[in-house]
């Protein structure tokens, strides 16, 4: 497996492969457009609030965990405490919503912003350490986080979670309080994010991300600055998470302290390596899967840690890679270099 | 923030005693769970993120023994030598297979059997709160020293500890055992040329850390209620530890857990709600200064 080195320069590229930027935008946001017609489609044709809840939440998941991959599959930071910008983001929303009543793309704004500045701090300090230090320096922050949230009572409403409603003032004739409108914005999110993640990650920052990723070494000799990269990289994920976070706070119109507990950085891992970390669809695919499987096992019985733990298990031990890694692997198989591309720039 | 009830202990000899001795309770079982921890980082450059259920079904184990013998000492070997014989099992069946590079399905696997184990806990033993109560020998008047009340079973606790640390000493720096954990630590591939079994030495690594996790978990019963995931705060201490100790230094992680032992006894008095922000100030502070910790390797 051949894999492309960094190209600092477009202008650089071999002429076998496309240029990274416009034609495959341009791809990308057909792709996307054509998904987002089809989901609302869906909608209309089939109004059931199952599946409207359902695409709520997995849209909230997917922008979650593809953020998180930006970081495991294209930076190699196994950051293990993920779930801190997610519930951060969802708080901030919420608070910022409910103690100074501004319209929803400014408390958005403000979210992104306050959650850039936690990322730069948390990260300031975890990006010091490489590899599993890296995991468990990000779960320990994670977990002052949360200690924070249910501690801090007054602001916070502790392990009660966030009370009362996040209002949901209409702005520019969009309504998020009534659920078709939600859907239509939480799908959007969705695409707009992924979309946003993609570029970055096609990028040469994105391909600066892969090298420091396969050799820190060579990527610092090459005058690259490593810790400013990797911080502008945790920077970004997070800023991403946090916007999951707010899809997930609109949703349910409130903000708990799960939201940031570890078992929601358990659950991102677990749906980037359930979808498949070689692949940029990867995570989403998993967030549906995990989706899927937590409604499945809720459902069926009350033993949920342990049920799940053992689809893990299976996943982790047996099948040992996404189902789009399977699909990429295929696709390479049977297809030409062009079809393999994209599965041969990210190592499983 | 309450800096003056914090100044007025540090000056009266009675409280000094008090949160001293409840801070070196505190530590030493961190110690415990957190040597476990970075032996097995140490040797296997793995970290174990199920080893604070390791420490919750010693704390299980034990309370079960303790319920149908009546003896605390049958509780902690039983505690000990079950937790022991599972992390044999969790190694050489599950973690072994995912040795070597991707850290992901370390996690991943560590993630469902936390999961899995608090499940299970919550099967077998119910999901309410448990606690076992002093054991009959230590119900004894405490012991005063300066005005400061230090019940029996502190001084036991400390006296144990004592001994497990310099058991695991002797055995890691003057045994033949030893020398081959530390010599694998180092190259384990020399190690294995040289003809010894590799796996048997990860199994038995990963085998001490359970029986020192085991103990501490026997240990903390008496003086810790018992519920499912109770592992994961002390987890999530004993990283904190290793971290200011170093990964994969023993020293650095009795260092560690006293200080953080310390701070949580004195915090708790001079900052009662941020008692957990403390730790991470310290932990943030001396990754600022020292990155690879206070008794670290350099990375």
């Amino acid at each position: 497996m051949s894999k492309p080195t960094a190209h600092t320069n477009r202008a650089a590229d071999t002429p076998s492969r496309p240029p990274i930027g416009r034609a495959s935008l341009q791809r990308d946001i057909i792709i996307a457009g054509v998904a987002v017609a089809a989901l609302i489609l869906l909608r209309v044709i089939w109004p059931s609030p199952a599946i409207t809840d359902f695409t709520i939440r997995v849209a909230a998941y997917a922008i979650f965990a593809t953020s998180l991959n930006l970081l495991v599959g294209y930076a190699g930071m196994v950051s293990f405490g993920h779930g801190m910008f997610f519930g951060f983001g969802a708080y901030c929303f919420g608070l910022v919503m409910q103690r100074l009543a501004l319209p929803i793309p400014i408390a958005i704004l403000i979210t992104i912003t306050a959650t850039a500045a936690l990322a730069l701090v948390v990260g300031a300090i975890c990006i010091r350490l490489k590899d599993i230090y890296f995991s468990f320096i990000t779960l320990a922050f994670q977990m002052l986080i949360y200690s924070l949230i249910v501690a801090w009572v007054p602001l916070t409403g502790g392990d009660q979670g966030l009370q009362g409603g996040i209002p949901r003032p209409s702005f520019l004739g969009i309504n998020l309080a009534t659920p078709l409108h939600l859907y239509i914005f939480a799908i959007v999110m969705l695409a707009l994010s992924l979309l946003v993640m993609r570029h970055i990650a096609e990028s040469s920052f994105g391909y600066t991300l892969r090298m420091i990723r396969d050799n820190m070494e060579r990527a610092s000799f090459l005058g690259i600055n490593v810790y400013l990269v990797r911080l502008i990289a945790f920077m970004v994920a997070g800023v991403f998470a946090s916007l999951g976070g707010v899809v997930m706070a609109l949703f349910v119109s409130g903000a708990y302290p799960e939201f940031s507990n570890w078992t929601m950085s358990g659950e991102g891992i677990f749906m980037i390596m359930m979808g498949g970390i070689s692949t940029f669809i990867g995570p989403t695919a998993g967030a549906i899967i995990l989706s899927l499987l937590n409604d499945v096992v809720t459902r069926r019985t009350e033993h949920h840690g342990l049920a799940l733990g053992i689809v893990i298990l299976v996943f982790a031990l047996g099948l040992k890679k996404g189902v789009t890694d399977f699909a990429a692997d295929w696709w390479r198989a049977s297809g030409d270099s062009k079809g393999g591309k994209q599965a041969a720039e990210a190592r499983p | 923030m309450d800096l003056i009830a914090l100044a007025n202990c540090l000056v009266s000899p009675s409280c000094l005693v008090t949160q001293t001795t409840s801070g070196l309770i505190i530590g030493l079982l961190l110690f415990l769970v957190a040597a476990g921890l970075t032996l097995i980082f140490g040797v296997l450059n793995v970290v174990n993120f199920a080893h604070g259920s390791f420490y919750m079904m010693g704390a299980y184990f034990a309370y079960t023994v303790y319920v149908f013998t009546g003896s605390y000492a049958l509780a902690i070997v039983g505690a000990a030598l079950g937790v022991a014989v599972f992390s044999i099992v969790f190694e050489r069946f599950f973690m072994s297979r995912v040795y070597g590079g991707n850290v992901l399905m370390q996690l991943l696997v560590c993630y469902a059997f936390i999961l899995i184990l608090d499940d299970v806990v919550k099967i077998v033993w119910g999901p309410e709160f448990k606690s076992m109560g002093m054991p009959d020998y230590f119900r004894r008047p405490p012991v005063f020293i300066a005005g400061g009340v230090i019940p029996v079973f502190y001084l036991f606790l400390m006296g144990m500890t004592a001994l497990i640390g310099a058991g695991l000493w002797l055995i890691i720096g003057y045994t033949r055992f030893g020398k081959v954990v530390r010599a694998a630590a180092v190259n384990p591939q020399m190690v294995s040329a040289l003809g010894i079994n590799t796996g048997l030495v990860f199994a038995s690594v990963f085998a001490l850390g359970g029986l020192l996790a085991g103990l501490a978990g026997a240990l903390a019963v008496p003086v810790r209620s018992l519920v499912s995931g109770m592992g994961f705060s002390i987890l999530i201490e004993s990283f904190i530890v290793t971290v200011i100790g170093g990964m994969g230094s023993i020293v650095g992680a009795f260092v560690g857990a006293i200080l953080v032992g310390m701070v949580r006894s004195y915090g708790s008095i001079g900052f009662p709600l941020f008692v957990e922000g403390l730790m991470f100030l310290l932990m943030a502070i001396i990754l600022v200064i020292k990155p690879s910790g206070l008794f670290g390797k350099e990375a």
